[in-house]
């Protein structure tokens, strides 16, 4: 009776958690659909209240962007100026990183597909926004600076570092797709086939029994994605000690990789716009900051993103034998997610803040 | 098997929820345009007044050499014009008209030059319509669909209807402002493509009525 009514709770805590979800994706859908066909049927009348809190963000950042170029310009004659441009530098990528781009979708996705703490996302985090920011300057300061080619040549390599970023995207997703295919294909079959008896047998000892095994589990496992031990019916978090250990930074390498190697259009126009005002260094400047904003948006959406794989698997501990292959399926659709972004992003599918060169 | 499921959707719901898309413009354009027409009162095509954001402008500068600093001659910008021009025609001319309805569309631009005025470049150039047309009502809007690029007409005399047969009357629509246009965007949605049509809420429309 007990059970049963824990399991009651269970499915409501999981349906409330999935309305706060809805709610807030219906919120997008709803403004895409109002957003259709500038030449099909009659546009949709304003509707000013909808979508405030995005408007707004769209706004601001449109304002701080526009401030910066008359900020630089007044630093130009008033040296503490830079200090406002680099107020309004951290306050942009704050905002900003909330927009497509900058690998808030790829490193969530990474991090749920893979046994990642939230604390090793805000490295990750902070490492790619970091990265984002160093290749702006390397493209501004060597194109711009030293070579002084034209903006076409610049925007010209911003596209190909775009591409090959989407690539290394999709590439990486498919690696994970197949790590976490494998895993989940073998949670299917392992519980179709032993059926709930066996799966209990795992299970029943209840959480604090998971907790230490998670401990028990962690080192030797964590290198083998977990795939030879998907029928355990247990998700491991890895210890911080353990993060610390061989390649246990390595594996994110390859998203900071990935994401971090497409600069921001953004921070190239604000830099050839310092340069141009012989104002290089403090271009600079705003950019690092910049990127310092972006990282701190990018780092609370990755939290969030592991928090709610940190929900899902204690609801789905202790469900008979269902544990393992939810948290399984969790990992391979966020697998899947990623290549989906890489190839959606490869075609022009997902159309992030594309590079548009003229 | 239910929380299965609902376990599935939290998880994707706020990753994708997380990271929907919401483009803002890196470009500013204030644009005067006008409408030729033909003696006989068809419509030939548009000649766009395109001027950029500061910002922009320097950027696209990058790179130009010059005689004197600071001192760009139409003859100096030509290269830039022609790479504008072509470029812009991957994006339709941000340019999109209609006649009784029907979509019209444009060739290779034509008459294309740049200006550097005020510390900012100036884009002219002339846009034909394929097939010039007579018509009871016409419509042209311009916008950058995926809103990378901000069109706002120019608050004097934006649009001019250049030889317009007698009678005929014109109304402009702007976005009111961009933060209220922006509101009613809200995030674009995901994985779909359909956010291609994010600018057209910050579409500039006029729509010309000839008896």
């Amino acid at each position: 009776m007990i059970l049963r009514n824990e399991d009651a709770v269970r499915r409501g805590a999981v349906w409330s958690i999935l309305l706060v979800a809805a709610a807030m994706s219906a919120d997008g859908v709803l403004h895409a659909a109002l957003a259709q066909n500038p030449f099909g049927g009659p546009r949709a009348v304003p509707d000013q209240q909808v979508g405030g809190v995005i408007g707004w963000i769209l706004a601001k950042q449109s304002e701080f962007y526009r401030a910066m170029s008359s900020t630089i310009r007044a630093a130009k004659n008033d040296g503490s100026a830079v200090w406002t441009l680099l107020g309004i530098s951290f306050a942009y990528g704050i905002f900003h990183a909330a927009g497509p781009g900058h690998g808030k979708a790829v490193i969530s996705s990474y991090l749920v597909a893979n046994e990642e703490t939230a604390r090793r996302g805000i490295v990750l985090s902070f490492a790619s926004a970091l990265a984002q920011a160093l290749v702006a300057v390397v493209i501004v300061g060597v194109g711009a600076w030293l070579l002084n080619v034209t903006a076409k040549t610049m925007c010209g390599a911003e596209r190909i570092i775009e591409i090959a970023s989407y690539g290394l995207i999709a590439a990486f997703g498919a690696r994970l797709v197949w790590l976490k295919g494998g895993g989940f294909f073998r949670a299917l079959s392992s519980s179709r086939a032993s059926g709930p008896q066996l799966a209990m047998a795992h299970d029943h000892h209840g959480d604090g029994h998971g907790h230490h095994h998670d401990h028990h589990h962690g080192a030797g496992h964590h290198h083998h994605h977990h795939d030879y031990c998907d029928h355990c019916g247990h998700s491991h978090g890895p210890e911080p000690d353990e993060l610390a250990g061989p390649g246990g930074w390595k594996r994110g390498l390859a998203a900071v990789a990935a994401v971090g190697i497409r600069p921001c259009s953004g921070a190239i126009l604000v830099l050839v716009f310092a340069l141009a005002q012989g104002l290089f260094w403090a271009g600079v400047a705003a950019t690092f900051v910049m990127g310092l904003g972006t990282a701190i948006t990018v780092a609370a959406i990755a939290t969030l993103a592991v928090s709610a794989k940190g929900v899902a698997r204690r609801l789905a501990a202790g469900r008979d034998g269902g544990g393992a292959l939810v948290m399984r399926g969790v990992e391979f659709a966020a697998a899947g997610l990623v290549l989906l972004l890489g190839v959606g992003l490869l075609l022009g599918y997902v159309s992030a803040e594309r590079v548009t060169c003229f | 098997m239910r929380s299965l499921y609902g376990t599935f959707l939290i998880v994707m719901s706020l990753v994708v929820g997380a990271t929907t898309a919401s483009a803002h413009p890196h470009v500013w354009v204030k644009a005067a345009s006008e409408l030729i027409y033909a003696p006989d009162g068809t419509v030939t095509g548009v000649r766009h007044t395109w001027t950029f954001d500061d910002m922009f402008s320097t950027y696209a500068l990058q790179g130009i050499e010059t005689r004197t600093k600071g001192v760009y001659t139409r003859e100096e910008l030509a290269p830039l014009a022609q790479t504008n021009v072509e470029s812009l025609k991957e994006f339709g001319f941000f340019s999109f008209a209609k006649a009784d309805g029907k979509k019209q569309k444009f060739v290779e631009p034509t008459d294309y030059y740049l200006e550097y005025k005020d510390a900012a470049l100036v884009l002219h150039f002339v846009l034909p319509f394929k097939t010039p047309f007579k018509s009871r009502q016409m419509q042209l809007e311009v916008f950058d669909p995926s809103y990378f690029v901000d069109f706002q007409l120019q608050d004097k005399d934006p649009i001019k209807l250049a030889n317009a047969p007698a009678g005929c009357a014109m109304t402009i629509e702007r976005p009111s402002d961009g933060s209220a246009a922006a509101k009613k965007l809200g995030e674009d949605n995901f994985l779909d493509g359909s956010n291609d049509n994010f600018g057209a809420m910050f579409a500039n429309k006029v729509t010309v009525n000839c008896p």
